[in-house]
């Protein structure tokens, strides 16, 4: 069906800007930037929430699911294949992990998510790779079929059992969490409302207590992902089959293999996401558990450039804005207007200051349009912050997509020998 | 991969096996024989080439070579061991290695990286790769950094990093295709004194290539291959280039020669200041002015890359640009495309796959691409299909074009067919001017010269053409008139009548 | 063989296999979990043929049919619209607020519909319009910029759709939903199925106007060509003449102006009101158009077939067996089908190929360099 399935739409490519990575004191400093601004803003509006542990654990909890999703993407096209079926490979995670979950403890329900989201990019690597179907329409059929599998299962396996039916699963029993000892000494610090120490105290806090080991687990493949995809033969194959498949091909590399690991990679991650959603964010599994999360995993991993550390800053963006929202902080959201607007007057003078007025100029006006919103209104709208993540990976395309770099095959279809 | 190792070797005696000898090698593909009853033999330490014209089924043969595909039958020895390779991989291992025409790099990896891909376990990724890189650049003297990123590298880097990922891989039979297709003669001097050096190392070069000169220049032994298979085995020092062209095209050569001028002194294109930039503002055609007269034919010679194809898209109206393009006496500068093509341009792509057809539509639907605004496609808005399949049947009888009918999609035509319906596409709608980007580009010799002749009728009848190609002779053959563009400049004006392609050839680097 | 023959019979096929996969895979489901699959088919054939069946089966397939037209629409372009879902939700919202909204009432029943349908198309285009604008200026990707508006689209509809803005709420429920129109703008049933009680959404009559439009704009007008020029090889629709960033941003309004129109057989013949239940149509639709391959002809059949499932699932529960089971069949059935249609064009292609071949006297060994071997 060539009418649909000719090579992904191609976006107008500028050429890229020499420097393609912040170094790292520059990086180190845009941080702590952030941190102090962070802090100010908690200071002047007095919504403590902004740094309380509480929010930077729910921040975590709601990151992680997104981040996995986020890095199954980053797997997926690194090795040239876009994976949308990611929301359709958590589904089967939050599905499988529960199922398992329960019948065989926490551990099992992991590794079954892990397998039944494997599942899920085996299918999509089998009808792009091998079948040549486009990208897009293999993983929009995945999510469907997914979406009708699970709960078909559902049906089969939960229904009659306590607390259990079509749509949700029994309880699922926990994950252990950790704690760092001694990390409870910082709660004196944190409650004192110092300006910066407070504020670090109840992030380390919040970071350092009671974690799941999911969590800790997601947290690790960060790291591990670009390990293996920069450091490792492995990944120089499966990234060379992302670039050009045809030069990987003409030394010898087998380009199907690569992405299919690159894919049934993918669907794990995604799957491990979907098994922290139905194991450890709740104890159960509900249909539509995933809300969109592997959609807002491959915002995220667009809005990382293709990273792992950019990718998972995302996630940790998104999750943040969704966690101050989940704890109903209509005021700790309000504030955040302030933030925005500090960071976006940032920008703006940085950008001055580069000789690019007109951006600085946009930058800044909207810095004023922001505080005079803050300024005049005393909570923004629930639904408004539940787009958030949405609207930011909007913004973030439409302003930066020049300087994005996706891997140069990317969604495009590969046939051997062509 | 020790080249100390490999033996001195011409000076072997004449019972030592052939490097590379196939026999019998035949290759079909779905509808066609590609290659058939090859035999090759190849002695190490000389270079050997294998000549023919477009098509003739080289690349088929260096793929199979090269394990990217299997032979139907016949064999392959190398070094007089008989080898049957199922991928690139089995060769690469047996020693040979491949520098494609196109090159086969990732741009947004570094020249390590794509050196080292397939082959990491020689020395693995890191740092003691780039040693040996290094090590090995500075042997043969390719100067390539190991650090760089590709996509910042110039063609004759590029060319040396493939060079030099076949080279890491130990290679002792290196396989060039068309390899001087990119360079301009100088890059081409240099290239083949790289080569000199490697079988002075005892390597073995097999240099694919159509171009009689550079082939005589550089092999030590030819090979003709014709239709599918060998025909001949020459030496280099008992073969004249007009006796090889020959055997290359089994009867005489085609002339593209235009003959008398029909070159008339009423404009009817005339460019005035026309400048091309990247959104990034570097620049790509600068200042660019001329003027095409009724009846004649513009050549433009450049290297590839030299702003020809932007010039071309510019004038086309598919690419922003400054400065005025008058078509007839109208100035067309504001419009876009499709009404500078109402107005009587007409455009043969230099890629007729990426510009110039459907390749799953219908042959008449392929005929309408360019021209749906116009009779016998459309009336009003409305499309008049019935118009267009029975023009479509009046084109592949008048064009030549082989094909069952005209509701195939054109992805089954050969390229040759595929590039005369353009031609008769174009030619339909009578054009004030044409501009043509390698019209017979890839395309098999009758097809070449049914192109030539059709070009030559139009400007016969008062059309005025604009030509671009990376073949000289055509170009001063068909040519009234010839500018040289070298950086997105016009650098020289030449008489196609007076100068020679080696002229020309300078000119094209800068510095004629 | 004549030509077309050759072209056409593995695309036919294709479908047909496809079916008979998903079947299979789902008879091998019914069988895992102990059930006769022949009982279940043949009880949801029967089913499924009631006269009132009929009439919610065409019901239903209006809008399925519509949104898969919408996202055809884009498809022929290489366009992903998987916006749908936002398009006509927002437009459902704002065509039943302004449709009720009292300085309208003035306006007599019949042009007040036509006001209604065309806020709706208006606004579907409108949310379609801005993934047109970022990928035509920005070059923002519109597989992600759709979804993304799906989300801010439903975000944006809950906000509006409470009591403090655009919503009511009805007396002795918990729904909040617009006010009702006007009972002169209500389009009426018509009776098409002989026995049944219940009449067919008066709409439907718009969902076969949709159709025939689809048909006439893509194949006999030059928009539709250069659409889908555009679509098949964009670098060669531009060398054509074709301007590609107006292209994609018509083919992207038109697509959401159709999508716009997917809530109305509800609004108009059914609801009158725009509810919170209105939405999750989108992916849906992607799927009946992949089903039906774009085709007028095709996507209508998919809808039917996807309407039919929906429908006679209900009887199964009454047999003891699963209905989800019909969310397995309709998720395989795309799934088959996208990677049959590709195998049958891979297919008919090499046919072709090979007789194209056949006719050119001397072997072109160019051509194999081109051929996936």
């Amino acid at each position: 069906m060539s009418t649909v399935l000719a090579s992904a739409p191609a976006a107008p490519v500028a050429p890229p800007p020499r420097d393609r990575r912040f170094s790292l004191p520059i990086l180190l400093l845009v941080i702590a930037g952030g941190l102090v601004a962070l802090a100010a803003v908690r200071a002047i509006t007095g919504a403590n929430d902004l740094t309380s542990h509480g929010a930077v654990r729910a921040a975590l909890q709601s990151a992680v699911p997104i981040g996995l999703a986020g890095l199954g993407g980053l797997w997926a096209e690194r090795a040239g294949v876009v994976n949308i079926g990611l929301e359709g490979q958590m589904i089967f995670g939050t599905w499988f992990g529960a199922w398992a979950g329960f019948h065989w403890g926490p551990w099992a329900g992991v590794l079954a998510a892990v397998a039944g989201g494997a599942l899920g990019g085996l299918l999509h690597a089998l009808a792009t790779v091998t079948f040549g179907v486009d990208h897009i329409i293999s993983g929009v059929a995945i999510t469907i079929l997914a979406g009708g599998a699970t709960r078909y299962l559902s049906q089969l396996a939960f229904q009659g059992l306590p607390g259990g039916g079509v749509t949700q699963s029994p309880p699922v029993p926990e994950l252990p969490r950790l704690s760092v000892p001694g990390a409870s000494v910082l709660d004196r610090v944190e409650r004192a409302h110092w300006f910066l120490a407070s504020d670090l105290a109840g992030i380390l806090r919040g970071a350092l207590t009671d974690v799941s080991t999911l969590t800790i687990v997601a947290a690790l493949l960060v790291p591990l992902t670009f390990w293996v995809l920069w450091r490792t033969a492995f990944g120089l194959r499966l990234r060379s089959v992302g670039e050009n498949p045809h030069a990987a091909e003409s030394l010898g590399v087998n380009v199907y293999r690569y992405k299919y690991y690159g894919v049934v990679i993918s669907g794990a991650l995604a799957g491990l996401g979907g098994a922290f959603l139905s194991m450890v964010a709740s104890s159960i599994y509900r249909e539509s558990q995933t809300g969109g999360r592997g959609y807002i995993g491959l915002a995220a991993m667009i809005f990382g450039n293709w990273r792992p550390g950019g990718l998972a800053s995302g996630a940790l963006l998104f999750g943040y804005t969704d966690a101050l929202q989940l704890r109903g902080g209509s005021q700790s959201v309000h504030a955040l207007l302030l933030f925005l607007a500090f960071v976006l007057a940032a920008v703006g003078l940085w950008q001055v200051l580069r000789g690019r007025r007109t951006v600085g100029a946009v930058a800044i006006g909207a810095a004023v349009l922001v505080g005079l919103w803050y300024a005049t209104t005393d909570a923004i709208p629930a639904e408004f912050v539940q787009a958030a993540p949405h609207i930011t990976t909007l913004v973030v395309l439409a302003l930066a997509s020049q300087r994005l770099r996706m891997p140069a095959a990317d969604g495009q279809r590969y046939r051997r020998g062509g | 991969m020790s080249t100390d190792a490999a033996p001195a070797a011409p000076a072997a005696g004449a019972d030592e096996p052939p490097a590379v000898q196939l026999r019998g090698i035949t290759k079909r593909f779905p509808g066609v024989v590609a290659n058939h009853d090859i035999d090759l033999s190849v002695r190490r330490g000389t270079i050997h080439a294998i000549v023919g014209e477009n098509g003739a089924g080289k690349s088929t043969l260096m793929k199979t070579l090269y394990g990217m595909h299997r032979p139907d039958s016949g064999e392959i020895l190398i070094d007089g061991d008989r080898i049957v390779f199922h991928s690139p991989q089995q060769a690469i291992s047996a020693g040979i290695g491949m520098v494609h025409q196109h090159f086969m790099l990732a741009d947004n990896f570094t020249v390590l990286e794509n050196i080292v891909l397939g082959a990491e376990k020689l020395h693995g990724i890191g740092a003691a790769a780039a040693r040996r890189i290094r090590e090995l650049s500075r042997q043969y003297g390719l100067g390539v950094d190991p650090e760089a990123l590709v996509e910042d590298l110039g063609v004759g880097d590029r060319q040396r990093v493939e060079i030099l990922k076949v080279l890491y891989r130990g290679a002792r039979v290196l396989i060039l295709d068309e390899p001087t297709a990119v360079l301009v003669p100088q890059e081409v001097d240099e290239l083949f004194e790289n080569l000199r050096q490697l079988t002075r190392e005892g390597l073995t070069v097999i240099f694919i290539s159509h171009k009689l000169h550079e082939v005589l220049a550089v092999a030590d032994a030819i090979t003709v291959i014709r239709r599918g298979t060998t025909v001949a085995a020459v030496d280099p020092g008992e073969v004249t280039p007009r006796q090889l062209a020959a055997l290359m095209v089994g009867s005489e050569l085609p002339s593209p020669e235009a003959r008398e001028s029909t070159v008339t002194d009423v404009p009817v294109l005339a460019v005035a200041g026309l400048s091309v930039r990247t959104a990034g503002g570097r620049s790509l055609v600068e200042d660019v002015s001329f003027t095409i007269h009724r009846g004649e034919v513009v050549g433009i010679a450049g290297v590839e890359g030299n702003g020809q194809a932007e010039l071309i898209e510019a004038i086309m109206g598919m690419r922003p640009s400054t400065g005025r393009v008058t078509l007839d006496g109208v100035d067309v500068s504001e419009r876009g495309t499709r009404k500078r093509r109402e107005a009587g341009l007409g455009y043969i792509p230099a890629d007729r796959h990426r510009q110039g057809l459907l390749l799953d539509a219908p042959l008449w639907e392929n005929r309408m691409l360019g021209h749906q605004t116009e009779a016998p496609n459309a009336r009003g808005w409305l499309l008049n299909n019935r118009g267009a399949r029975r023009d479509t049947e009046r084109i592949v009888a008048e064009y030549d074009v082989r094909t069952p009918g005209a509701d195939v999609p054109a992805a089954a035509l050969s390229g040759g067919n595929q590039q005369k319906l353009i031609v008769g596409r174009e030619m339909s709608h009578t054009p004030k001017v044409l501009l043509a980007a390698h019209p017979t580009r890839g395309v098999d010799i009758g097809a070449q010269a049914a192109i030539w002749e059709h070009i030559k009728r139009a400007r016969r009848e008062g059309m005025g053409v604009l030509l671009i190609s990376a073949d000289l002779d055509e170009l001063i053959g068909l040519s009234d008139t010839l500018k040289v563009i070298f950086r997105g400049r016009f650098v020289a004006e030449a008489d196609p009548a007076a100068v020679t392609p080696e002229q020309l050839g300078l000119a094209m680097t800068g510095c004629g | 063989m004549s030509a077309p023959w050759v072209r056409l019979l593995p695309r036919l096929l294709a479908p047909v296999g496809a079916l008979l996969i998903a079947a299979a895979i789902s008879s091998i489901a019914l069988l895992i979990s102990n059930q006769d699959p022949a009982t279940a088919f043949s009880s949801m054939i029967e089913y499924g043929t009631r006269p009132e069946s009929l009439v919610s089966i065409l019901n239903r397939s209006i809008d399925l049919y519509i949104g898969g037209v919408a996202v055809a629409i884009g498809f022929r372009m290489n366009l992903f619209n998987i916006g749908v879902d936002g398009q006509y939700r927002l437009a459902s919202l704002a065509a039943a607020s302004l449709g009720a909204a009292p300085f309208l009432q003035w306006l007599p029943g019949v042009l007040r519909i036509l006001v209604i349908v065309l806020i709706a198309m208006v606004v579907g285009a409108f949310w379609a319009g801005v993934a047109a604008l970022l990928k035509v200026t920005r070059g923002v990707s519109e597989v992600i910029s759709t979804i993304m508006l799906n989300f801010i689209g439903g975000q944006l509809v809950a906000y509006l759709l409470t009591t403090n803005h655009l919503g009511v709420q009805a007396k002795g429920s918990n729904d909040v939903a617009t006010p009702l129109l006007p009972k002169d703008s209500w389009i009426s049933g018509i009776p098409l199925i002989p026995d049944a009680r219940s009449e067919v959404n008066g709409f439907i009559v718009v969902a076969v106007g949709v159709g025939v439009a689809y048909w006439f704009v893509l194949g006999r007008t030059r928009f539709g060509f250069d659409l889908r020029a555009s679509g098949q090889n964009a670098t060669s629709a531009v060398a054509s003449g074709v301007n590609a960033r107006r292209m994609v941003l018509y083919a992207m309004l038109l697509s959401g102006a159709v999508a716009g129109l997917v809530g109305m057989s509800q609004l108009l013949g059914e609801r009158h009101a725009h509810t919170t239940s209105v939405g999750g149509l989108g992916f849906t639709a992607i799927g009946i158009a992949l089903l039906g391959r774009n085709s007028p002809v095709g996507i209508a059949l998919a809808a039917l077939l996807w309407a039919f499932l929906d429908r006679s699932a209900l009887i199964l529960d009454l047999n003891e067996i699963p209905k989800e089971i019909v969310t397995i069949m309709q998720g395989t059935t795309v799934l088959a089908v996208v990677v049959a249609y590709e195998l049958a064009e891979r297919i008919s292609r090499r046919g072709q190929q090979r007789r194209a071949g056949a006719t050119v006297s001397e072997p072109d060994p160019r051509q194999p360099s081109e051929v996936p071997a």
